[in-house]
């Protein structure tokens, strides 16, 4: 059977780890290759890798630790974060990624997610959606884009149909109201797009403690979930997750 | 030397990275020339049967792999599995090489998501296999497909995995052998394999 994915993210700005970083079993706490490294031992399924880095004179580094990481972990690796041209896909795919994760390029230019995934396939492709409650929205919920900062007036289970359709391999789905709360995954948005898709849904956003992850994939129908500070500030490790996950019956990979 | 085979469709870097780990010497090749002169190959086949099929014909590498394939050690991941039957439900027509009798099926149920993506688990059919030395039946591998092989010849069958259905994973005859998950991504396991197979 399938397992259900348990994905540890790192958001990552100037090669360095920045949310919430208070480990504390590990040397270099801040370091990507040193975290990459620990989470793969823990056994990790994934591992997402988020460039915030806001200068683009600083790619190159990006670039550099995404080769890095790559070199020490045999498990799939994502890459997002300031991608928006196929060639910006090339160069992550080069250095080693999986797959990359595009946001605010793929809704202002949605023939990025086409042309990515007719060139490097749709495996390779994960569509990042942002959203937001909004009442006026058929599904209930928008898209927002620039990290929360600009709504788009898209629907986002709309917009989840329409990546599908465009080429997606898969959808990375962060709740904004959620995120960083620990009140636990958007469950309600998170099962009406996993259930209207047929590609895997990975939920993000708002884990705080282990029920948080029962509830993604029993009710949110989830295939996956991604958490950051969870693992970061050394609560939980990704072997206690899957514990805990495996005693109430999910099956996940030991 | 191992020869890994790049006909352009894909990234190879995860690949190769397995590789280096292991520190074996490889050549990543589109040419006839470096098949014949490897001691194995590795083909890490994406994308489609069809545009595969035709990329290998127009580079001279179909009639080279016919030709080698059975001679030195082959490991086909995902496509490279694919293409070593004889045709697929993604390209009607197209023509497979054709080392092992059946075809390649899509995935068929209203409640699986295609492709399948994410860690599965084997059953290991084939306890002798020289592959999956020391890796125990039911291990997680990664997989990313939305066609599986069906086997003719139940001999050749070397695991098998359930997705809706009992599919065949992997198979293995002699020095053959093709894998449908990626262990170039499936974590110590999936290395171990291609260690089992650089050994072999």
């Amino acid at each position: 059977m399938l397992a259900k994915r348990i994905i540890p993210c790192m958001d990552v700005r100037n090669g360095r780890v920045v949310k919430g970083v208070h480990f504390v079993n590990i040397k270099d706490a801040g370091d990507p290759i040193e975290l990459a490294k620990e989470y793969n031992r823990q056994g990790a399924d994934e591992l997402v890798f988020l460039d915030i880095t806001a200068s683009h004179e600083k790619r190159k580094t990006t670039i550099d630790l995404v080769e890095k990481v790559a070199k020490e972990i045999f498990i799939p690796f994502t890459v997002g974060g300031g991608i928006s041209t196929i060639d910006d896909i090339r160069a992550i795919l080069n250095a080693g990624a999986d797959k990359i994760s595009v946001n605010t390029a793929a809704v202002e230019n949605p023939e990025l997610i086409k042309k990515g995934a007719k060139k490097f396939g749709s495996q390779c492709i994960v569509l990042a959606i942002d959203a937001r409650k909004n009442e006026k929205m058929p599904s209930k919920y928008e898209v927002v884009t620039y990290g929360g900062r600009k709504p788009t007036g898209i629907d986002a289970l709309k917009w989840a149909k329409k990546g599908e359709k465009l080429g997606a391999g898969e959808i990375l789905l962060t709740s904004m109201e959620r995120d960083g709360t620990k009140l636990g995954f958007d469950l309600g948005i998170t099962r009406k797009i996993s259930e209207k898709v047929n590609i895997p849904v990975i939920a993000s956003g708002g884990v705080g403690k282990l029920e948080h992850f029962y509830e993604a994939f029993e009710k949110g129908k989830a295939d996956a979930a991604l958490a950051a500070s969870i693992f970061h500030y050394g609560k939980y490790t990704v072997k206690d997750i899957k514990d805990y996950l495996k005693n109430r019956g999910v099956i996940v990979r030991e | 030397m191992i020869a890994v085979i790049d006909y352009g469709a894909g990234n190879l870097k995860s690949i190769t990275n397995a590789l280096d780990f292991l520190r074996v010497e490889y050549k990543v090749t589109d040419k006839p020339e470096y098949i014949k002169k490897a001691d194995k190959i590795i083909f890490p086949g994406v994308g489609a049967f069809g545009d595969c099929i035709k990329a290998l014909v127009k580079k001279g590498l179909f009639k080279s792999l016919k030709r080698e394939i059975g001679k030195k050690p082959y490991l086909g991941i995902c496509m490279g599995l694919e293409v070593l039957f004889e045709k697929s439900e993604e390209s009607p027509g197209v023509k497979g090489l054709s080392i092992f009798k059946g075809k390649c099926r899509k995935f068929k149920s209203k409640n699986l998501k295609i492709p399948q993506i994410g860690w599965n688990s084997v059953e290991i059919v084939n306890k002798k296999s020289s592959l999956f030395k020391k890796v125990d039946d039911g291990s997680y591998f990664y997989f990313v497909h939305s066609y599986y092989v069906d086997a003719v010849d139940k001999k050749v069958i070397l695991t098998k995995t359930n997705y809706g259905i009992d599919f065949v994973s992997s198979v293995e005859r002699g020095n053959i052998f093709g894998v449908q998950f990626h262990p170039e991504r499936s974590g110590e396991i999936g290395i171990r394999i291609l260690e089992n197979f650089v050994k072999c």
